[in-house]
């Protein structure tokens, strides 16, 4: 493999590590809070999408209006998920918990099936995301650069409202202690609604940025990419929001270079995120940059 | 009180078993055909389409033998296990005459020993894979089957496009993909030609760029996709975002307005073989079918559709012909067709219950699809 | 073993018997279409319950019966196939060298897609039960991916993508009624036995159960075989029920509807599972009624297609939100307690008239 080749295959691979990394970062902060693996929040962004995908076709709004009130529409999509699933089994076993969300997913997944209809849709690929830029034999899309840059800056946004504000402050206390935080005054349940919203907010982002990519947006689209931003989540350290991104970027590239490096073994593509999640449960279940995993 | 939820929950159940509709009875007694489509799951799309077809079908012909036509429609969530329940269903509860479907061999492959078992004639719409007919009396469809259709692709791209190098990908999530593939890689070489990159992908994959760099690495003449139009779209735009300039050709399985509508300009100048052309309307239902389908829907006609429609218009055909709903009388109607005017051009049944039948081939230009040259067998 | 084991035995001899004989007025004067459905609950009987021993008897919370159904019903196609027809199947590889000549009759094959899920089960369990949780859960899961993607991938054994097609259809309702009763009664026997309390001491308190001598790890194991050896069972039931198998059909889709029949009917509760099994699988074809469009009079109410898994999700969310015990919580049905209520019921009419 040539050099110019190699930096093709990597921008591709950072370009679809930062995507996986956009929505695990919703992952790993309702699991950090919780200790709940939101099972739909694959499907949240599906819903993301196509919230983006009608406010341009239907509102003909031009795309910068439509995809920030997708990413508000669905950050309140997060909060009425936490609110009429979940929050009425937070004090039932873990389990309990997980049932639901599994249900959650099913839910939103067969609604989009009956509502949008199973046939995939053109989702539209804004002209200044479009271009194509070309450095020697070097090609890639505009949006490939667009995507690691919009991901650092949500990274930042994030990591401002956890580590510098006072509601981050009360998010990162319920994730110690939820009683004892509850004792201190503070709204628990509000703080838990502001974690799905930004949660889902991200994951709106992550979809919308993954519909232009790969324009084709369809009920059943969030089901793989949220498995395996799942899995970027417990590589970085399940809870660490830098560390979901980190996993993000190195399930990318893993992906990519099997498929580059042996491409008769491009089948195994999707058996690759469950090999790593398999391998880091047996050998480093805190991840790359998790502290002590709760049992 | 929980308690209660449950009972009521199993009440509801209970409701819907017993409040199931006895169907009412129209004059002259209605005749009933039954559809089993994945109407959702992962191929929803190809039934839905395939769906609109039978109904834009059945506005145009609504009766037979004098008799009304009653449609039934099951969902097989794309799901095998389904879809055998689904035709034990149509035959044994409604009691229909004629199956259309399914879309997908792996389904209709679950489906057809059913009718065969039941003497119930099927046509299935799209389910090109040979086994699909094979030793079952009952079971007919109105596409051509995959060796052929990969033969013609691959006489075409050698001789007309001069190709001598191909490179494929193939989504070997689809006996589709994998079988036509199959057929145009031995067809190219027997040829003379060779096939520099075969690289898999599989079904909802998004990201093809890894496949494409090795296709580039390899510079074939042609790159042959037989894969379902949401993968031919992806993988023409990211073609083009890597700078690979050579013809891509697809098959029938790309042939529905989301090729055009994801792919935009990217797939411009795609080249397919397909079942139908509305420019190639060669009969006189094939005109008003599209003139209906696009009045109807709003859309423009495709291929699934159009087959969809075709399987009703030939159950029609068989059953004026054999003057008769009875399943072993239509059975042989269907079994002797002959030069049958369909929506999707003159079907000859064969042995084996294939469709003997033209291919069209298609390019995409000025964001639509156009009639290229029609091939006979 | 109490007063009254000798009536409880003759009830339960004249529960079988009634169940043979509706069988068999069903094999004489169904139409196929109910026997398909009676098949289908047969199958998801068996699947439910030994699904149930993992989830909800021992409380390790997994998912990965789609993965154990495939490679049992992979097992058992592969082995009733003739060397013919195997040849005929695989178009794109031909099928490995054993493999390709080995021909057994159904019941051995059947035999064989247990031992084998079994076997593939206890090999699993080693690096599954080091987490726990949710953990556990999402590592089942992604056993189940992988093992799809591996029976897409290996042409020469599965035949990858294109499946298995034309496998005769062995299963009846002989077969899959007299498998499934036999699953339930064993089970139900291991569960009584003194692993089945086991098993429970562990789900309720492993460290607890721990220190009072019982190895959780053997327990979890054991249980976890066993699940997978009645799940591979199944699945050579559902391949010669369906008659083609492909790896489509063993997503998650398959876990999520066995998860709902023991989440409905309670998770560690034997009867529940059987019970779910049975209102679910039939529910689920009679809810095609939603589906279909309603003719009240003049109006036509045009049918959803999809609305069915709208709601059984639905269900399976309400059920966790209102009646986290669904149907029967832990409870058993027994002969003894059904007696008890009959008396209670018959005592407190005669007493309010």
């Amino acid at each position: 493999m040539d050099f110019s080749l190699i930096a093709q295959q990597l921008i591709n691979a950072v370009s679809l590590g930062s995507l996986y990394g956009l929505i695990a970062i919703g992952y790993t902060m309702v699991y950090g809070i919780l200790r709940l693996i939101n099972f739909a929040h694959g499907d949240v962004m599906m819903m993301g999408c196509f919230f983006a995908f009608y406010g341009i076709m239907i509102f003909s709004m031009p795309w910068w209006l439509s995809f920030p009130i997708a990413i508000v529409l669905t950050a309140f999509l997060g909060i009425l998920i936490d609110r009429g699933a979940y929050r009425p089994v937070r004090n039932a076993p873990r389990i309990s918990a997980l049932i639901t969300a599994i249900g959650v997913s099913f839910f939103l997944e067969n609604l989009g099936l009956v509502v949008f209809g199973g046939r995939p849709k053109g989702f539209p690929r804004p002209e200044i995301f479009g271009g194509i830029y070309t450095f020697g034999d070097i090609r890639f899309l505009g949006l490939s650069i667009w995507v690691p840059l919009i991901a650092l800056v949500l990274l930042s946004g994030i990591l401002f409202l956890v580590y510098r504000t006072r509601v981050g402050r009360a998010m990162r206390c319920i994730s110690y202690d939820m009683e004892t935080t509850r004792i201190m005054g503070v709204d628990v349940n509000r703080i838990i609604a502001i974690t799905f919203a930004a949660g889902s907010a991200a994951a709106a982002a992550g979809g919308i940025l993954w519909a232009m990519k790969y324009p084709q947006i369809n009920p059943l689209m969030g089901i793989i990419p949220g498995l395996k931003a799942f899995v970027a989540a417990v590589l970085g350290g399940i809870g660490n929001v830098v560390g979901a991104m980190l996993g993000g970027l190195i399930l990318g590239m893993a992906e990519i270079l099997l498929v580059a490096i042996r491409p008769d073994l491009s089948g195994y593509r999707d058996a690759i995120a469950f090999g790593i999640l398999i391998l880091i449960l047996l050998f480093r279940p805190t991840g790359l940059m998790g502290e002590k995993l709760p049992e | 009180m929980k308690r209660l939820l449950v009972v009521l929950l199993v009440l509801t159940l209970a409701f819907a078993v017993m409040g199931t509709p006895a169907a009412a009875q129209k004059k002259g007694e209605p005749v009933r055909i039954g559809m089993y489509l994945p109407m959702t799951g992962g191929v929803a799309a190809y039934g839905q389409m395939e769906h609109a077809g039978v109904l834009v079908a059945n506005k145009m012909q609504p009766t037979v033998l004098g008799r009304p036509i009653e449609l039934f429609l099951v969902d097989t969530k794309s799901d095998k296990i389904e879809a055998a329940n689904a035709v034990d269903r149509l035959i044994k509860k409604e009691k229909v005459k004629a199956i259309i479907g399914e879309a997908i061999s792996g389904n209709t492959l679950a489906g057809g020993p059913i009718a065969d078992k039941s003497k119930v004639p099927m046509v299935s719409p799209t389910a090109t894979n040979p086994l699909v007919t094979q030793n079952r009396e009952y079971v007919f469809r109105v596409c051509f089957i995959d060796p052929f259709q990969g033969e013609m692709a691959a006489k075409y791209a050698f001789d007309v496009l001069g190709a001598r190098k191909a490179a494929m990908m193939i989504d070997i999530g689809q006996d589709y993909c994998v079988g036509l593939g199959n057929f145009f890689a031995k067809s190219f070489i027997k040829q003379g030609g060779k096939i520099v990159a075969m690289t898999y992908c599989q079904t909802g994959d998004q990201d093809f760029t890894a496949q494409l760099s090795t296709i580039m690495a390899a510079k074939p003449d042609v790159l042959y996709l037989p894969n379902y139009y949401t993968e031919v779209a992806l993988t023409c735009k990211q073609a083009n975002e890597l700078g690979l300039k050579v013809p891509v050709f697809t098959a029938d399985g790309a042939q529905a307005p989301e090729l055009l509508s994801i792919g935009g300009k990217d797939v411009e100048g795609v080249i397919l073989t397909a079942h139908f052309a509305k420019e190639a309307a060669v009969t006189e239902l094939s005109r008003q079918y599209v003139a209906n389908y696009e009045k109807e829907t709003g859309k423009e006609a495709s291929g699934f559709d159009a087959l969809g429609a075709d399987a009703y218009f030939l159950i029609l055909d068989a059953m004026t012909r054999a003057k008769s709903t009875d399943g072993p009388k239509v059975r042989e109607a269907l079994a002797n067709t002959k030069n049958f005017n369909g929506v999707s051009g003159i079907i000859n049944v064969g042995p084996d219950g294939n469709a003997v039948k033209s291919l069209v081939l298609l390019h995409v230009k000025d964001g639509k699809f156009q009639y290229l040259a029609t091939v006979n067998p | 073993m109490d007063e009254h084991h000798r009536r409880n035995q003759i009830f339960s001899i004249i529960a079988v018997a009634c169940l043979f004989l509706f069988l068999l007025s069903m094999h004489l004067y169904a139409d196929d279409y109910q026997i398909r459905i009676l098949n289908n609950i047969a199958l998801f009987i068996i699947l439910a319950v030994s699904y149930n021993l993992i989830n909800g008897v021992t409380g390790q919370f997994s998912l990965e019966p789609n993965a154990f159904v495939a490679i049992g019903a992979y097992t058992s196609a592969l082995l009733t196939l003739t060397p013919a027809e195997k040849q005929m199947a695989f178009i794109i590889e031909p099928i490995i060298w054993p493999l390709s000549v080995i021909h057994v009759p159904f019941f051995l094959s059947l035999i064989a897609a247990g031992v084998v899920t079994a076997f593939f089960g206890f090999l699993m369990g080693f690096p599954v039960f080091r987490v726990r949780g949710d953990y556990l859960a999402i590592v089942t899961l992604g056993f189940g991916e992988v093992v799809r993607v591996v029976a897409n991938n290996t042409q020469t054994i599965t035949n990858g993508p294109l499946g298995l097609k034309g496998l005769a259809n062995y299963t009846n309702l002989w077969w899959s009624w007299g498998i499934a009763a036999f699953t339930v009664f064993y089970i139900a026997r291991l569960v009584r036995s003194s692993y089945g309390m086991a098993m429970k001491a562990v789900k309720y308190d492993e460290a607890a159960a721990e220190s009072i001598g019982i190895n959780a790890f053997k327990h979890k194991m054991l249980a976890f075989t066993t699940s997978a050896f009645f799940e591979g069972i199944g699945g050579g039931l559902l391949a010669h029920l369906i008659t083609t198998i492909s790896p489509t059909l063993f997503t998650f889709f398959l876990t999520f509807n066995l998860l709902i029949m023991i989440v409905a009917g309670g998770l560690g509760s034997i009867t529940g599972s059987v019970i779910a099994a049975v209102v679910i699988t039939w529910g689920g074809e009679a809810l095609r009624v939603v589906e279909e469009p309603i003719r009240l009079g003049f109006i036509e109410i045009p049918g959803i297609p999809g609305m069915r898994m709208v709601l059984f999700s639905l269900i399976l969310v309400l059920v966790m939100i209102f009646a986290r015990q669904g149907l029967m919580g832990t409870r058993e049905f027994t002969w003894n307690g059904l007696f008890r209520k009959i008396r209670a019921w018959t005592h407190r009419t005669a007493k309010e008239s």
